[in-house]
């Protein structure tokens, strides 16, 4: 397994350089560093040679992927791409354009992130799966068509009705919980139940409808009908056999995520006041702060390289037929 | 039996509830209190005030900020020499830590002194020499610490030093010392610091003698000890440099020397540019190992001010407190006219300020804002779009009133015209729209009449605005209100209030331009024009087809050049944008704020400056040159009456509108009076903690029904649920014909 774990990071190391590049070309097309110099020097009174300061200072006064000017490997090096890209391969995402320290941000926020994006992964897991085991198990009745249809219903409405309809009704009319902020520690409970219930009953549409597809699928395997065929009561079918049998599937869409919940939700997060890494990719993007959005891709892109290899390495522990070679 | 049982059932059941209840009342904080109170209950009944932030503020350092969401802190914090009035109107300077408001004197080129009304080509230099007062001390701070041989405690702090300090309150000992006059002028010059990128720099090189070679000085300097220290962030001993334009007298007197005339030099003077920065506190914060930590002083402003920041999280929460050494200072006691009857003078006297702590949360969206300030848990609220119609009612003559729900809340609503304007511009180098022949002008009139602002004001802010007569907004020196300050080219006086001219009128000076229906008589071909905006959400397409709409009226055709904000930059500096839209917020309540964004050697193109419209008309730079280095007089009034008439007549702009701003205050808030130039409002607010946490707890009573009862139908639908599930169970096996096995 150690030797396919550093295979598959040698792998991810051509595959960074590759998103460090989009990653520079996007932001590059759209944005001058003209344009990042007067978003962080202001609107009122920049002179030009302010932006041709500001640009020096930060390393942005040159071109962008290849100088021309330069001779011999200074052409790629002598770069902003080279300049900003190689620190990020250390994890020092240095400062910002605005002047504030990257790394303490990240290390800032991703708490917040992770105080809520993980009880919703987790309850929000264990609610669609519970939901979608109990609608096999009334499969062909009445119960699985009034459920599916409920399903789809929930999962039709929009994430962000059901945010502020949850502010609206559980903290505003019943007055149960902060409609939004935050805080450390423990204190924090209290602002993510809102979020945390909303996150959860908003993916209870989706999520339990694609599991109940999974299940029914195992549902009519032959094992299960051994299984039967022995005896063994319906609910412990469903509970220890296609429960067990569905899980390769269920983590191909688990294991994957579970990195990028460092990541944060952004609607979830600007809503509730939440200080996580959802906004504050956005909030980089509107104010053109380059040095953040390249972080946090490269951030984004690691983790989701972390993701697949988690979710390879969880087929071995729930499978034993397969074999990473 | 049975019933022993059921009350044992019941007596478990009541117990599990309170248990339950309990556990709630723990996760809302603690028992008594609203479930839904956001804050600490330690805080519960403090004299602390509650507000927001949208977006993290950029820079608190005050060579830097500039921004409104920058100045809320900066201004509670740092003291600059002069302060605005809290009351009086029109805006007065008077004197916050200076001892009185300097008065200019004139010097020749020999550096002989002139007269007080000297001719302005004889002034070579205007001298302000400030004169602060004694014994006004900094609120506490590493920096200032001393040990007992009265070194610093810090001084020389290395890496090592700071392995444990993530925040500055974690440093073991803080000092304070007196404010001195040298403190403004290393502030002064810190403005050319070449790594403080001052935004006031390129300005105040023009005037501040010597300050714009001062600036490639320190660069040069800069250059230097960062190569030397083997390149990165070096710290630069600015007290090493002197600067000719500003300099120490004595210990609480320092000199401003500027170029020629410049009156508004003391306006300037009420901002944060002009605080006091101790060199120690920046020398402190130059440490290296300090920016990694966040640890600048662009983050962590250190003031002689009312408040100091004591929690600076700009991803969560900001926090002002009390500055234990905050100078003596009182409550106005007069104010204008009907200032007393308002209730504003009931602190007359009274020691600032009234409020110990003021909590700054993130919030980003306004409805769950709009929501916790019904609570009770924000003091003060804007109006958004959204929320307008629960707030106000618009009278039919524009007047604005409560609506009954805010009335029976006890909340109070302010408004003001801002000092502010939002305009549609034509760019003069156009050849179609711009230029100063009859027949662009006429055009230009004809659709500043067409353009009903009247009309977007109801539509697109929920009447919070004024239609502009010309680019000075009320409040502001120079403003001529009622039918003298209307704009004879677009609106008639009827009834005692203007009326803009009918569209016939329209019509026709479209006819004498040459463009009669639409239609070019030149060429015979449709009169196309372009507007250059930058649009992105619904509301904004609303927007621009009422536009669109405006010009049909007079049968020309609008095209619609939505792009993003960098290319619309682009294409204002180059001159290729046709038709814009633009605003400008005072930086100080003088008319040379806003008359100099219609002088030529200030045009975008040309000059890079924000003349937006690049209007340049020889006779209106003539009378603004004169103009702006006047005092307040009849004979600057003349003056400035002649250059909007001439702006009126060339109409390089659709005059706009200047916002009215709308603001709610909590029944527990005093009453406030808007003042829109003075950023260090705060020590002026008072509020009633025991009668806000009364309604608080009367507001937010916890509502347990519906959930109970989401919980009696959860029941209700498990169990058929589980009846089936059994009968299912014991099912399966019959109808397969098998036998059950125990």
């Amino acid at each position: 397994m150690l030797n396919y774990i550093l295979r598959r990071v040698l792998y991810a190391l051509p595959i960074l350089v590759g998103v460090n590049v989009i990653t520079f070309v996007l932001f590059f097309v759209v944005n001058t560093p003209d344009d990042m110099a007067r978003m962080q020097l202001g609107m009122k009174h920049v002179t030009p040679e302010a932006v041709e300061q500001w640009k020096q200072e930060r390393g942005y006064d040159r071109p962008v992927l290849y100088n021309g000017a330069a001779a011999g490997m200074d052409r790629f090096t002598d770069t902003i791409f080279f300049d900003k890209s190689l620190r990020l391969f250390v994890f020092d995402f240095g400062p910002s354009d605005a002047g504030r320290d990257i790394g303490h941000d990240i290390r800032q926020r991703m708490w917040a992130s992770l105080a809520l994006a993980v009880p919703i992964f987790i309850i929000g897991m264990l609610t669609n799966i519970t939901v979608a085991l109990l609608i096999a198990l009334f499969r062909a009745t009445y119960v699985d068509v009034v459920a599916v249809v409920a399903l789809v219903v929930l999962m039709s409405i929009s994430g962000l009705f059901y945010i502020i309809a949850g502010q609206y009704l559980v903290g505003k009319l019943l007055h149960l919980v902060p409609i939004s902020g935050y805080d450390d520690g423990l204190n924090a409970v209290k602002f993510v139940i809102l979020p945390v219930l909303i996150g959860v009953v908003g993916g209870i549409g989706s999520g339990s409808r694609w599991y109940r597809t999974i299940f029914l699928e195992e549902i009519g395997k032959d094992y299960v009908r051994t299984a039967r065929a022995k005896g063994a009561p319906e609910a412990a079918v469903l509970f220890r056999h296609v429960l067990r049998n569905a899980l390769i599937p269920i983590l191909t869409g688990a294991v994957v995520v579970l990195p990028l919940l460092f990541l944060g939700s952004l609607i979830m997060e600007s809503f509730f006041g939440i200080p996580g890494l959802g906004s504050y990719t956005i909030d980089a993007i509107n104010t053109q702060d380059f040095a953040v959005v390249r972080s946090m891709v490269f951030l984004g892109s690691v983790l989701y390289i972390i993701g697949l290899m988690l979710t390879d390495i969880s087929y071995t522990l729930v499978d034993p037929r397969v074999r990473l070679n | 039996m049975s019933s022993g049982a059921s009350i044992r059932g019941g007596g478990r059941a009541r117990r599990a509830a309170r248990r339950l209840l309990l556990v709630a009342a723990a996760l809302a904080g603690c028992g008594g209190r609203p479930w839904n109170d956001p804050y600490p209950a330690a805080d519960a009944g403090a004299n602390i005030v509650y507000s927001s932030f949208e977006e993290r503020p950029k820079h608190l350092d005050p060579a830097r900020s500039y921004s409104s969401n920058e100045v809320i802190f900066t201004g509670q914090i740092y003291e600059p020499p002069l302060q605005y009035h809290y009351l009086e109107r029109p805006y007065t300077l008077i004197p916050l830590t200076a001892e009185e408001v300097p008065a200019p004197r004139y010097l020749d080129r020999d550096g002989r002194p002139l007269p007080a009304d000297a001719p302005d080509d004889e002034v070579a230099f205007s001298v302000y020499e400030i004169r602060i007062r004694p014994g006004i001390h900094y609120q506490p701070h590493p920096a200032f610490a001393r040990d007992a041989d009265g070194n610093p405690v810090y001084r020389e702090l290395s890496l090592q030093d700071l392995a444990d300090i993530h925040a500055i309150a974690d440093f073991a000992h803080t000092g304070t010392r007196e404010l001195v006059a040298a403190d403004y002028v290393y502030q002064i010059k810190r403005l050319a610091h070449p790594r403080v990128h001052s935004p006031i720099l390129g300005l105040m090189g023009e005037y501040i003698v010597g300050l714009r070679d001062y600036a490639a000085e320190l660069g040069r300097a800069y250059k230097e000890l960062s190569a030397a220290a083997g390149g990165g962030p070096v710290y630069l001993d600015l007290e090493r440099y002197p600067l000719a334009g500003a300099e120490v007298v004595d210990r609480y007197t320092y000199r401003i020397r500027v170029n020629g005339k410049y009156p508004q030099l003391l306006y300037w003077l009420a901002m944060p540019f002009f605080a006091p920065v101790p060199p120690e506190v920046d020398r402190f914060h130059s440490a290296p190992g300090m920016e990694e930590k966040n640890l600048t002083l662009d983050w962590y402003p250190v003031g002689t001010g009312p408040y100091m920041l004591t929690v600076n999280n700009p991803n969560r929460q900001m926090v002002l407190e009390r500055n234990p050494n905050f100078h003596e200072e009182f409550y106005p006691d007069e104010g204008d006219p009907g200032d007393r009857e308002a209730g504003l003078l009931a602190d007359a006297g009274r020691r600032l300020p009234f409020i110990d702590k003021v909590v700054f949360s993130l919030e980003k969206e306004t409805i769950p804002y709009w929501n916790k300030f019904l609570q009770g848990y924000y003091d003060t609220s804007g109006i958004s779009s959204d929320s307008f119609d629960q707030a106000v009612r618009m009278g039919p003559g524009g007047e604005a009133t409560l609506t009954e729900r805010m009335k029976e809340k006890g909340i109070r609503l302010s408004t003001a015209v801002g000092t502010s304007i939002f305009y549609t511009g034509f760019n003069m180098l156009d050849p179609v729209i711009g230029g100063y022949g009859e027949r662009q002008r006429l055009l230009r009139r004809a659709i500043s009449i067409a353009l009903d602002y009247e009309e977007f004001i109801s539509i697109f802010t929920n009447g919070r605005g004024i239609a502009a007569q010309g680019p000075i907004p009320p409040g502001i020196s120079g403003y001529v209100g009622d039918e003298a300050g209307v704009n004879p080219y677009v609106y008639d006086w009827a009834g005692g209030a203007p009326r803009r001219k009918p569209l016939d009128e329209a019509r026709r000076l479209l006819g004498e331009a040459g463009y009669a229906n639409g239609v070019d008589a030149a060429t015979g071909k449709p009169l196309v024009l372009n507007l250059d905006i930058t649009a992105g959400g619904p509301e904004d397409k609303a927007r621009l087809e009422w536009f669109r709409k405006q010009f049909e009226k007079l049968s020309i055709q609008l095209v619609i050049r939505n792009t993003d904000y960098n290319r619309f930059q682009d294409k204002m500096r180059n001159g290729n944008a046709q038709i814009f839209m633009w605003g400008w917020n005072a930086d100080y309540p003088d008319p040379e704020n806003f008359l100099f964004l219609l002088y030529g050697p200030n045009g975008k193109v040309e000059h890079n400056g924000e003349n937006a419209a690049n209007y340049a008309n020889p006779e209106f730079d003539r009378l603004f040159e004169r103009m702006k280095t006047m005092a307040d007089g009849p004979r600057r009034q003349e003056l400035i009456d002649r250059m909007v008439d001439i702006a009126r007549r060339d109409a390089p702009w659709i005059w706009g509108f200047h916002p009215r701003s709308f603001a709610l205050y909590q029944a527990w808030s005093s009453p406030t009076k808007p003042n829109l130039m003075a950023n260090n409002l705060l020590k002026y607010r008072r509020i009633d903690p025991a009668q806000r946490e009364r309604l608080r707890a009367e507001w937010n009573r916890p509502v347990l029904w519906p959930l109970l009862l989401a919980f009696g139908l959860l029941f209700a639908a498990a169990v058929p649920a589980a009846i089936g599930l059994i009968r299912r169970q014991y099912r399966a096996p019959a109808a397969g014909g098998g036998t059950r096995t125990p």
